[in-house]
């Protein structure tokens, strides 16, 4: 009896993991999103087929692992590769074709006494107003209602799911935040872009706060040599490099690009380019400068705060040891935060107290001390742990053997303790190498990457490669997802060639069973 | 992925007796003279550990919660920082307290449930591939999941065109993206630990007529008790400490965790005025971390030994 509510239980979960996948694909395929559709289904598939039979049992517990590997890390690492070779980024995002709705869209002209829509402006419901795409609320002189997409044009929203005011706006639609006039105002720009195409060749644009028109279009598209004709400047645009672009030599574009393939041209940029060129050179060796300094630091003074407490006659190391160990307790970002305001120039603890007016976050070579000084702090009881935990498990008669051989207390440690202390906490020490070499929210935290001098905003004095591929992406005043994305390959092979050796010796390898 | 805690792997396969390596060793005996100069250079190393806590603890207690009126050793005492905490609408300090809880909370325990019947697969069942499957795993580590931040981004921008709830800016989401970790190290580490059970139980129980799920649940889960606490530590320490991806994902101020929330402000013009504030809280999100090592010293640092790095 006891079994069958387990089966129960089993066939209970199978029906609500399925449903979900079912409901998944629906929303997917309303979207029109069918490869996704696709791969949902076979998930599902494989869900009914692993769990429902009493046959393959390894799947059982290996498909939720090997879904989140697939799905959250080779994918991304594929995902990854394949923007690299784009130019995907800020004026990249979209298709050719959306660029090119986009400028129709964007050229309309209202034409004297055409009707105006009363319009709101929103974002889907859980994105983010002051950073997701935008849509219009429309509705109509009829009274219809719609929601305007500048990719996907017009689509009607049903009248229930709606909430007008009085002179018929859209104060409220379901599946949608509505914005209100300070966000909209914050959003000036974007909203300046945005028009929404509609099928006739025209578009919908706003005006103020709560009207938008309806306007014809003064660029126009000619299929068939893909070109495009503006009547106010009176001239053609063809493609080139990802831009419709005056085909009369003056160089003008319209600022709606398209996402395309550039092959290496992102690797060129990083090899070739004045900036990158002499940057990335010098990130690199910074880069390994701080991640090798760092592991050699906090090694040093963690062993010898080890070898200091490595004596069986001292009294009270369990409480040295639980006070030692919280600067590794405390959260990394805490630390970085802290240490950037005891490192501020003006009013910081350490200048007030050494009476110093060093500007530590603003020199370059005051800024890479305290980054190393900060994860000396940060790192050093990690490695104290560490080799205690080593110099513990070291045989005492190997040490009294070299006493009785006449070896000192300095020969004894040279020869004896280091060699044996190295075996164990080597593996560690290149892992601590390799997770610094990319260790990203200590340098963000604490200097950003910073400080950017010689008029330099792209390389800053303190940045990793991982800082400057994040910014590249995310911050910068030209995000490209192509160009990050291709310096985070460069990372890679980078690792991977300084990883290979010490991979290669790690004994696990021959040891599964 | 991007559990930082996680990062790099050294796999050693662990023993039920591995953190025992660091316990109190040896004999007491009386304290000679020459112990002086090891208890002079240690109080030295206590004052270098544990000066910018005191800096932190004063600054907190610092009545004009300013960067330029605090110092070392407490000179007033205020709670006023504390208070404030829970006063400005634009900084919600406790709701990024309930963020960060609720994402590490579940994604520890998430990834623990993922890696441990994954492990239990490696260690206990034979399968075509199963050699190839754990090599890959360790493989796959050397792509530090760090450079995968655009190709995330991108990811979850697009999901949450389909699924808001599990798009970027969302709790569910980021908790989503965590899960690219759950494979990592933690399953060598859980494998070495699962070998150490004699296989003799399972097969014992087979013939008992328990199915593979009722051992797996009922009994290897409760015999492995120590390292789960293990890797579910190592993974909330992680997952608490976590910045890089938190901070793309997570644009709201109403959505942030502590660490993207405390960033923020520590960016703004007036951050040497708001000190106190970010004082008082980094102390608040200290303490349930600082107190989970101090009680679980001996599986942390069991752990930390065998294949991570902070």
């Amino acid at each position: 009896m006891n079994k069958s509510i387990y089966v129960a239980l089993k066939w209970v979960l199978i029906v609500v993991a399925l449903v979900f996948v079912f409901w998944l694909a629906a929303q997917l395929a309303m979207q029109g999103a069918w490869l996704a559709v696709t791969l949902t289904a076979f998930v599902g598939l494989c869900i009914l087929l692993i769990y429902s039979t009493k046959r393959a049992v390894p799947m059982k517990y290996l498909f939720p692992g090997i879904l989140a590997l697939l799905g959250l890390q080779i994918w991304p690492m594929l995902l990854t590769i394949s923007i690299a070779f784009t130019n995907y980024g800020n004026g990249h995002l979209g298709t050719q074709e959306e660029a090119r709705n986009q400028i129709v869209a964007n050229s309309v002209q209202e034409v004297p006494g055409s009707p105006r829509y009363k319009a709101s402006v929103a974002v889907k419901s859980g994105q983010p107003k002051a950073t997701g795409p935008l849509k219009l609320l429309l509705t109509s002189p009829e009274g219809k209602t719609y929601v305007g997409d500048p990719k996907e044009g017009l689509s009607e929203l049903p009248e229930g799911d709606v909430t007008k005011s009085t002179i018929g706006k859209i104060t409220a639609a379901k599946g949608y935040d509505v914005l209100n006039a300070r966000e909209i105002n914050a959003r000036g720009k974007d909203l300046g872009e945005l028009a929404v195409p509609t099928d006739d060749g025209g578009g919908i644009k706003m005006v103020g706060l709560s009207e938008a028109f309806v306007g014809k279009a003064t660029v126009t598209y000619d299929a068939a040599k893909d070109t495009l004709y503006s009547e106010v400047t009176k001239k053609t645009y063809a493609p080139k490099n990802a831009f419709y672009t005056a085909t009369d030599g003056s160089g003008d574009t319209f600022s709606q690009g398209w996402r395309e393939n550039v092959g290496l041209a992102n690797f060129k940029t990083i090899f070739t380019d004045p900036t990158f060129r002499s940057g990335f050179f010098k990130i690199f060796v910074w880069n390994v400068v701080f991640a090798l300094g760092t592991v050699l630091l906090t090694f040093i003074l963690g062993m010898l705060i080890a070898l200091l407490f490595n004596h069986p006659r001292l009294k009270g190391k369990g409480i040295y040891r639980s006070l030692l160990i919280l600067p590794y307790a405390i959260p990394a970002f805490v630390t970085a935060l802290l240490w950037k305001g005891m490192f501020n120039q003006d009013y910081g603890l350490i200048n007030q107290t050494l009476h110093l007016g060093t500007d530590w976050l603003g020199n370059p070579w005051a800024a890479k001390a305290a980054v190393l000084i900060t994860n000396l702090w940060l790192g050093f009881p990690y490695m104290f742990l560490v080799c205690t935990g080593a110099l513990q498990s070291i045989p005492g008669d190997v040490q009294e053997a070299a006493r009785i051989d006449g070896a000192n207390a300095m020969q004894t440690l040279r020869k004896i303790t280091m060699p044996l202390l190295l075996v164990a906490v080597g593996p560690l020490l290149i892992a601590s190498y390799g997770f610094n070499f990319n260790n990203f929210s200590l340098i963000y935290l604490l200097t950003e990457g910073g400080p950017f001098t010689g008029g330099n905003a792209t390389i800053g004095d303190t940045d990793l490669l991982i800082t400057l591929a994040y910014r590249l992406a995310f911050s910068g005043a030209n995000p490209s997802y192509g160009l990050a994305s291709a310096v985070s390959i460069v990372i890679f092979a980078l690792v991977a060639i300084m990883s290979l050796p010490g991979f290669r010796a790690t004994k696990a390898l021959e040891e599964i069973n | 992925m991007s559990i930082p805690g996680t990062g790099a792997p050294a796999p050693v396969p662990v023993t039920p007796d591995a953190p025992q390596q660091l316990t109190e060793s040896r004999a007491g005996g009386a304290g000679g003279g020459s112990m002086w100069w090891r208890h002079a250079l240690g109080i030295l190393a206590l004052v270098w550990a544990l000066f910018p806590i005191m800096f932190l603890l004063s600054a907190a207690l610092n009545p004009s919660g300013q960067l330029n009126s605090s110092s070392l050793f407490p000179t007033d005492f205020s709670m006023a920082n504390f208070q404030s905490l829970s006063q400005d609408p634009g900084r919600p300090y406790w709701t990024w307290y309930k963020n960060s809880l609720v994402i590490c909370l579940s994604g520890a325990l998430l990834s623990m449930f993922i890696a441990s019947l994954a492990a239990y697969a490696f260690s206990r069942l034979r399968f075509a591939g199963r050699r190839p499957g754990l090599l890959a795993l360790l493989l796959l580590q050397l792509f530090p999941a760090v450079l995968a931040l655009v190709a995330m981004y991108i990811t979850f921008s697009r999901i949450g065109d389909v699924l808001p709830a599990f798009g970027l800016n969302t709790t569910m989401g980021l908790i989503l993206a965590y899960m690219g970790g759950a494979m990592g190290s933690n399953v060598w580490l859980l494998k070495g630990y699962f070998d150490t059970i004699p296989k003799e139980m399972d097969e014992a129980a087979i013939v008992d007529g328990a199915s593979h799920a009722r051992i797996f649940f009922t009994m290897t889960l409760r015999l492995v008790g120590p390292i789960l606490v293990t890797v579910f530590m190592l993974g909330f320490v992680g997952l608490f400490s976590e910045f890089m991806l938190a901070s793309v994902f997570l644009t709201d101020v109403d959505q942030q965790t502590l660490g993207v929330g405390l960033w923020g402000l520590s960016r703004g013009i007036d951050a040497n005025q708001r000190f106190g504030f970010f004082a008082a809280g980094s102390l608040l999100c200290s303490l349930p971390v600082m107190i989970l090592y101090l009680a679980f010293q001996k599986q942390l640092v069991g752990g930390l030994t065998q294949g991570s790095v902070k």
